[in-house]
């Protein structure tokens, strides 16, 4: 299926959780915000939220040092 | 017209400084004088326009005169909002400590300093403390120097680590919140937290600022309404690219400034 993240269009298997596919790209899921179709994303929720057919995901990715 | 500590005097020909200091400051009070930014004698004859500075060595500005300054320095209406508003920071390391530091000296009303850390002698490359406050906890450390800063900011501390949980209830008072944190984890839960449970309280949080790239890869984005990113996203610490003063330094300053222009009413537009 067909997903937007970051403004780009994506592929992604259907029945895909944001964890998975926050592993997916490599990401670190602690350190990353989603917003998936408008919504701001509990940490729960990344183990449990499945993407949908044209889900349109923001992620919001930090690196470490302040 | 002289200017006198800031304030308006009326100017004679063949007024000495002698005489400023007689009618404009009590009676042997002050030893530090000033004309036009250099250190001059009682006896030097004043011109039209000078600017004087009078002043008590060690003296503290009262509440009032700091007041004046910063009016002077930033006009009234800016000072005027300025002083009304409490800014709270999350982690007092080398953004942190500057981000402070910079809101005092700009006359920003009050502080929320949260930190549970002690300063190390690995802080000092880049934090605002100095060799003598190894050990102290961040916080008190914090408050000390910006006590010399400026004496007026109202500065409470939280010396305790932060959750998620906790952010929100934590900083429901602030009219701003600025994400200083080191670890990544805390920086994305900072966010969720402010997002989900602080509407209405401007959020400036930072990622990306180590090591000696490019000055102009950090930038300020606005995420949200009222919400801000500040850093180049991408240089992370890490084992050879580590967190150096001058970069830190920038990113913190944008941090800063962005605060105030939400402040201020501006700099909210659409991105």
């Amino acid at each position: 299926m067909k997903i937007l993240c970051n403004g780009e269009a994506q592929e992604t298997p259907s029945g895909t959780r944001v964890a998975d596919y926050l592993s997916q790209l490599g990401l670190d899921a602690s350190s990353v915000v989603v917003e998936c179709d408008g919504k701001i994303l509990t940490r729960e929720e990344y183990a449990s939220h499945v993407l949908q057919d044209g889900s349109v995901l923001e992620l919001i990715r930090f690196v470490g040092g302040g | 017209m002289l200017r006198v500590n800031e304030k308006e005097v009326s100017f004679q020909a063949g007024m000495t400084l002698a005489d400023l200091v007689k009618d404009h400051a009590a009676s042997g009070e002050a030893d530090i004088l000033l004309v036009n930014g250099y250190p001059a004698s009682l006896q030097t004859i004043l011109t039209d326009g000078d600017q004087c500075w009078l002043w008590k060595r060690g003296k503290v500005p009262s509440a009032k005169e700091m007041r004046r300054l910063l009016f002077a320095r930033h006009s009234p209406g800016v000072q005027t909002r300025l002083q009304t508003k409490v800014v709270g920071i999350m982690g007092l390391g080398g953004l942190g400590s500057l981000v402070a530091i910079a809101l005092a000296r700009m006359g920003i009303g009050g502080l929320l300093l949260a930190d549970y850390d002690v300063v190390e002698p690995t802080n000092l490359n880049r934090q605002q403390y100095f060799v003598d406050q190894i050990g102290q906890k961040k916080t008190a450390a914090l408050r000390d120097i910006l006590q010399r800063v400026n004496p007026h900011v109202a500065v409470t501390l939280m010396d305790r680590r932060l959750a998620e949980d906790d952010i929100g209830g934590l900083f429901h008072d602030v009219h701003a919140l600025v994400e200083c944190f080191d670890d990544p984890a805390m920086k994305a839960a900072g966010l969720r937290a402010a997002l989900h449970n602080l509407p209405g309280v401007f959020y400036v949080c930072a990622s990306g600022l180590a090591g000696y790239g490019e000055n102009n890869a950090i930038r300020t984005r606005r995420l949200y309404p009222g919400v801000y990113i500040v850093g180049d996203e991408v240089s992370g610490a890490s084992p050879g690219q580590g967190l150096m003063a001058a970069r830190v330094g920038i990113a913190a300053h944008h941090q800063a400034n962005q605060v105030v222009r939400l402040l201020l009413g501006e700099g909210n537009e659409a991105a």
